[in-house]
């Protein structure tokens, strides 16, 4: 940055603009700070996945203690969670696969991408829980 | 670096409220940023009212108003007021725009009115674009050839022509690039959308003969690839071009050149 001074001396360190804090949050800006989220969110759910199958692996004891863990409230509360941020990401990534071909980048189009894609993740997650739940229904 | 608050001397406080409706009329609030480099005051919010009846249409008429009649020390940039200089831009109701072409009618309830995002401020709502200007010289915006000057002038097809529609109407106003969360947090080493957009118009310009060296320019992880398609700078230009649609024929051209 230029550092004039003014005839008194030192200049006043200059503010900086808001930024986030005024900005309308659009769909599209929404839907790429979630990937980013869902993204960094997926490293420790992949995690979870990869402790789960070494313990499939591992022996018959220890995979019920892993299950033990997944299947209270709360476990399943973080594996629905990883199933949306999983879908959303990967919804996410179409639509910037779309993107990055040069498609879809007039307005309308790219609010109903990111809408679309939003929609799509929540609608694929739901849509996986319920088969599970009539999975564990009809055992 | 991603700073999601603002810096302690950046801080918005409540500012004063200069008028208020004294008579029958159509009148609209505007709230505006105010900073001032002759005082030791962080920067406020200040109120003002203007008749809709007695003023034009645009938010610049507004402000041209408050200035004129309310309190000349509102300090920002004009020039042409039809959306063809580029001076006016600004943050309005959220988004990034010109005051010329923003219309008060678009705006429900008060019209809150910032500088451009995360810049520094010089004055009210005028920010330093010192930057922003040397990033476009960076990127060589002016054609560059090795073939001797034809008499006359540079030929070009139509079809060729046609190739710099939607580039060359860009005005440089900074609407789009101040509106991108990347150029927000990475304006030191990313060119942001505007000078990306300009970029592509020489890139593609048929008389240009220096095309691969300007791609090589690009060529780096902060350049060009700090874009991440987040697409606020598309939703933003005031002259409705896709800074967003430029930078993907970039991005495409650099892998064509390598396969």
């Amino acid at each position: 940055m230029a550092d004039a001074t003014t005839g008194r001396g030192a200049r006043r360190a200059r503010p900086l603009s808001p930024h986030l804090q005024i900005y309308t949050p659009l769909i599209n800006m929404v839907m790429s700070i979630l990937h980013r989220l869902t993204g960094v969110a997926l490293y420790f759910g992949t995690i979870l996945l990869v402790w789960w199958l070494i313990a499939a692996a591992t022996s018959p004891a220890y995979f019920d203690y892993v299950s033990s863990w997944f299947a209270p409230w709360y476990g399943q509360v973080v594996l629905i969670g990883y199933t949306w941020a999983l879908l959303h990401h990967m919804m996410g990534g179409l639509r910037h696969f779309i993107w990055d071909l040069g498609y879809g980048y007039d307005l309308g189009t790219i609010d109903l991408m990111s809408w679309g894609s939003g929609a799509a993740s929540l609608i694929f997650t739901a849509l996986i829980w319920f088969t599970v739940a009539f999975a564990r229904g009809g055992a | 670096m991603v700073q999601l608050t603002l810096p302690k001397n950046s801080k918005i406080s409540q500012g004063k409220t200069w008028n208020r409706p004294d008579r029958e009329g159509d009148w609209k609030e505007l709230k505006v940023y105010r900073w001032s480099p002759d005082d030791d005051d962080n920067p406020r919010i200040d109120t003002y009212f203007v008749d809709q009846k007695q003023c034009g249409p645009m938010v610049l008429d507004a402000l041209l108003k408050i200035k004129n009649e309310i309190d000349p020390t509102l300090t920002f940039r004009r020039s042409c007021r039809e959306g063809i200089c580029g001076s006016c831009s600004m943050n309005i109701d959220g988004t990034n725009t010109l005051a010329c072409l923003k219309g008060m009618d678009e705006v429900s309830g008060a019209v809150k009115i910032y500088p451009l995002p995360h810049m520094e401020v010089i004055k009210d709502l005028v920010p330093d674009m010192s930057n922003f200007y040397a990033q476009h010289r960076s990127i060589e915006p002016w054609l560059k050839t090795d073939t001797a000057t034809p008499p006359g002038e540079w030929k070009q097809s139509r079809d060729d022509r046609e190739k710099l529609d939607g580039l060359y109407e860009c005005i440089l106003c900074a609407c789009c690039s101040a509106s991108c969360p990347s150029y927000w947090w990475n304006s030191d080493r990313y060119l942001g959308p505007a000078i990306l957009l300009q970029a592509y118009r020489w890139v593609i310009d048929s008389r240009d003969e220096a095309t691969g060296e300007r791609l090589d320019n690009l060529e780096d992880p902060f350049r060009l690839y700090r874009c991440h398609t987040i697409m606020n700078c598309a939703k933003a230009c005031p002259k409705g071009l896709s800074p967003a649609k430029a930078i993907a024929e970039l991005k495409k051209l650099m892998v064509e050149r390598r396969v």
